[in-house]
């Protein structure tokens, strides 16, 4: 700061709690109707402190999901979940990185046709080719599996552009240093190349993994069971009826349920997070 | 050790674009080869041809009277620094100098004799732990050349390994460099822009322009007897002057190193020089200015080892005839006398 | 730009590729050739017969109503996810910019809700508002306005639009400080001496600076209120009132998985694909643009 304003510093600091209260304020009212009885949130208005039913209702969930709409348990569906998102965020990561490696390190005919056709699936998210999509995962038997809920959304552009990206700042040097100290292609790739890419990865598996774990579109095609749901799909499914026939209070359970995993991910990974985030997009 | 020979060797990219034009020579087994030459001149290509790192378009490159033109490096039995020194940054100062010895399966015992060996000629016992990002420019640059002892290669290729250092470090590691040289009798490339580092370590070096080599020969050969202009332009500081002059009833052109021009009374002048400005650097004074009518304005340095009146506006100088060189102006080259 | 070093081999590179490329050809082309086919073709409602119809799918969707009326609709939601967005997130990144204390906290608290699922913001804003016992909904009676987003079309807007940019603030906060803490310190000193103010600073120096970030985040929130927010429109008004929320992506997934409109479902992914590739062309235009400066 240039100038020391006293009014100045707490018109900022009131701007950024103000700023914080609405960003955090849903989620505290989510947390406090997790802990209720639903009578009480029925009761209008609802308290605004955590009652005493934060036991009952989030075993309630986990073991055998809602009472009235999906009674799918919460824990198989975190567990499909994590499944996904750790599938997608690996897989992403695997492929990207190795066709990164070939398109840098290597000169071979069609390697250019081969980059464009990587470059154009920026332009096809899964939005504008749903029914398609859905045809050739359903011909394939990939229906209701994991295999249909991870494979066709780990070809990534954005990866595969990351890694490019960074290989080229990898000084030319460090590849002729490898090639007259003996070593091939794969071991160069093993021994320097996969060391230096750390950050990059730690920052794309991020940015992955909570892109995994928050897919809706795909999994509401693709799984009709509900052992197969994941807890962002197992929560539109616990919508049941108007506004006061839900069971807000198991809902909303299963809500912090399904934030907290990407929430610390997010926190706890923060510097890889923004990282992967500014230089995903860049 | 090996010998190592260019014969007719030659780099283009496309058709229109050659950027080597034939060089040929013999390098005997031992000799430290200087290969000098301004930016551009394709002083790196032609040693990264000799490293297997760029293609040969034509002619033959053989070490040790094998032809390595289609050997990849790590079959040419050949170590290499580099101007960035290259270091792998994730591994240790131990690790980047066993790497090379792994790949090629040598037992641990043979990898740490090897690299305690190397470590202790270049000094660097005390850092082998360390990653090379915790170290100074120095010893990151004699980690790059432990890297290449340890491969106890038949030819050292040095490619500008000085240039990324400050003077006072320069001037050190090249001391050590010759020591080293000394030491191991290896065959060495080494590529500079730099001609003090040129002339203070080549048994030979190779004045390169343009992609052809001006000449080859001996550094105080080169400086005493220049083949072209550009190699007397290239060499010595302040560069030799070039007098637009005739010569047996010819033009030609007049090579007089500022060294060699002597100041003298009016009446033995040989030319006189117009000052435009003087430098006086402690040890010499620099002069330069240029000349009369009679010298169709030439600009003319002279090297003076005393101080001057600043003052005088005017300089007679004369020179020894034996230390003129002349060239053709036309071709550039030598007219021997 | 190339790598001057390069590996040969002459089947390494295409084994490298092959998972890559195989995923993206069975995923994403052949879905999208077949997306094109259909919206060329007309099947009856038992998917017994289609036939070839050329252009005809098209001139329905451009002659139906609510087809257009959900272009607008996109439209308006876009343009207010994305502007109220981009504002918000500039005013709180300019703040965390400027305070010294307590700048990590700030930035940890407003950047979490970058890791929930659009449906799941969906749900929370919904509860919150919901018209029968929504806690904002009790404060908004109190106040004397009638609140009731499963009737109101312009309130269900609203909903969607608030959870929508409650999702996105994370994002474009974090690029929005990256941005401003890219802006070298003594330019704004140099502002400061030449004797001009916080806010003069602000309009003269700072914004004209972050101008690449903000084009960017405009691209960037505008792909994202079309694609990205489906969720939250699933989960809280699927579409409704009488069509008020329905988007395009919305309605796609409606007429192909709820209506089993293929045709139709088809000629609007098709003039989906021919938005985003508008919308990456001018993304790359503008990185490139950036790349020069």
């Amino acid at each position: 700061m240039v100038e020391n304003r006293p009014w100045l510093t707490l018109f900022t600091h009131a701007v950024l709690l103000l700023g914080v209260a609405a960003v955090a304020f849903p989620l505290y009212v989510t947390f406090v109707a997790s802990t209720l009885r639903l009578e009480e949130i029925m009761s209008v208005p609802m308290p605004l402190v955590p009652g005493d039913q934060f036991l009952a209702n989030y075993s309630q969930v986990l073991a055998a999901g809602g009472t009235t709409g999906s009674k799918a348990p919460v824990s198989t569906m975190l567990f499909n979940s994590t499944v996904m998102a750790l599938a997608i965020a690996i897989g992403k990561i695997t492929i990207s990185i190795i066709a990164s490696f070939a398109i840098v390190y290597f000169r071979f005919p069609l390697r250019n046709f081969f980059f464009w056709m990587i470059f154009i699936t920026l332009m096809l998210p899964v939005e504008v080719r749903i029914i398609p999509t859905f045809k050739v995962v359903s011909d394939l038997g990939m229906l209701n599996t994991y295999a249909g809920l991870t494979v066709p959304l780990i070809a990534s552009a954005t990866a595969t552009f990351l890694f490019r990206q960074f290989f080229m700042t990898v000084p030319d040097e460090l590849a002729e240093a490898a090639r007259v100290d003996g070593a091939g292609p794969m071991r160069f790739f093993r021994d320097v190349l996969l060391p230096l890419s750390k950050t990059s990865i730690a920052a794309l598996f991020v940015i992955q993994f909570i892109y995994g774990w928050n897919q809706y579109l795909w999994p509401l095609l693709i799984t009709s069971e509900e052992s197969m749901y994941t807890a962002v799909i197992g929560i539109s499914r616990m919508l049941v009826g108007g506004d006061a026939a839900n069971e807000w209070n198991l809902i909303m359970a299963t809500a912090i349920l399904a934030m907290l995993p990407p929430a610390l991910v997010v926190v706890l990974m923060q510097k890889w997070f923004v990282k992967g985030l500014v230089e995903t997009e860049k | 050790m090996a010998a190592v020979s260019f014969r007719d060797v030659r780099k283009s990219y496309t058709a229109e674009l050659q950027v080597i034009h034939g060089v040929s020579m013999e390098i005997e087994d031992g000799e430290f080869i200087v290969i000098l030459g301004p930016s551009g001149c394709g002083k790196s290509t032609l040693l990264r041809m000799v490293a297997g790192l760029e293609t040969i378009s034509a002619g033959e490159i053989a070490i040790g009277g094998r032809v390595v033109n289609n050997l990849e490096p790590k079959d040419r039995d050949i170590a290499m620094v580099f101007q960035n020194y290259a270091l792998y940054p994730h591994m240790s100062v131990y690790d980047n100098m066993a790497y090379g010895l792994r790949i090629r399966g040598l037992s641990k015992e043979e990898i740490s004799v090897r690299v305690q060996k190397a470590a202790d000629i270049l000094e660097l016992e005390k850092f082998l732990e360390r990653k090379p990002r915790a170290l100074s420019g120095g010893q990151r640059q004699r980690v790059a050349m432990g890297r290449a002892i340890v491969r106890e290669p038949q030819v050292f290729l040095f490619d500008e390994p000085l240039s990324n250092l400050d003077a006072k470090l320069r001037v050190q590691m090249r001391a050590e460099l010759q020591a080293l040289h000394r030491r191991l009798g290896t065959t060495s490339l080494f590529v500079t822009h730099d001609q003090v580092e040129a002339m203070t370590l080549a048994q030979r070096m190779i004045v390169m322009n343009a992609g052809r080599a001006e000449q080859i020969g001996a550094p105080l050969e080169i400086y005493a007897k220049p083949a072209t202009t550009f190699v007397a332009g290239f060499i010595g500081s302040p560069p030799m002057n070039l007098i637009p002059s005739k010569r047996e009833g010819r033009d030609a052109l007049l090579g007089v190193r500022p060294e060699h021009l002597a100041p003298c009374g009016r009446g033995e002048a040989m030319m006189t020089v117009d000052v435009d400005l003087i430098e006086p650097l402690g040890s010499d004074t620099l002069v330069y200015g240029h000349l009369g009518a009679n010298g169709a304005g030439a600009r003319v340095a002279v090297r003076l080892h005393q101080s001057v009146d600043a003052r005088a506006g005017h300089l007679a100088v004369r020179y020894d005839p034996a230390q003129a060189h002349w060239f053709d102006p036309a071709s550039g080259k030598r007219i021997e006398q | 730009m190339e790598k001057r070093v390069v590996f040969r081999s002459a089947w390494l590179p295409y084994a490298l590729l092959a998972p890559q490329i195989a995923i993206t050809i069975v995923f994403f082309f052949w879905p999208a050739v077949q997306a094109v086919w259909f919206a060329f073709q007309l099947q009856d409602a038992f998917g017994l017969h289609t036939e070839f119809v050329g252009l005809q799918n098209f001139e329905a969707l451009f002659a139906d109503e609510h087809y257009l009326g959900s272009f607008r609709t996109t439209a308006v939601f876009s343009v207010l996810v994305a502007f109220s967005g981009i504002a918000i997130s500039l005013l709180l990144a300019t703040m965390a910019d400027r305070v010294l204390r307590g700048a990590l906290a700030y930035k940890t608290l407003l950047i979490w809700p970058y890791a929930v699922a659009p449906a799941i913001a969906g749900v929370l804003w919904a509860f919150m508002f919901a018209p029968s016992i929504g806690i904002v909904t009790y404060v908004l009676k109190g106040m004397g306005v009638d609140w009731n987003w499963i009737i109101q079309g312009d309130q269900a807007m609203l909903l969607v639009v608030m959870a929508s940019v409650w999702k996105q603030i994370s994002y474009n906060f974090l690029f929005f400080l990256a941005g401003l803490q890219s802006i070298p310190k003594s330019l704004i000193e140099a502002a400061a001496i030449d004797g001009a103010g916080p806010a003069r600073r602000f309009w003269t120096i700072v914004f004209p600076l972050l101008s690449p970030t903000t084009f960017f985040l405009l691209v960037v929130n505008i792909v994202y209120a079309f694609f990205d927010t489906f969720g939250v429109i699933d989960a809280t008004t699927q579409g409704g009132p009488a069509q008020a929320t329905q988007i395009l992506v919305y309605k796609v997934y409606y007429d192909g998985v709820k209506a089993a409109d293929l045709g139709g479902s088809s000629a609007q992914s098709v003039i989906l694909m021919f938005i985003v590739i508008t919308l990456t062309v001018i993304q790359f235009r503008f990185v490139e643009r950036k790349v020069q400066y």
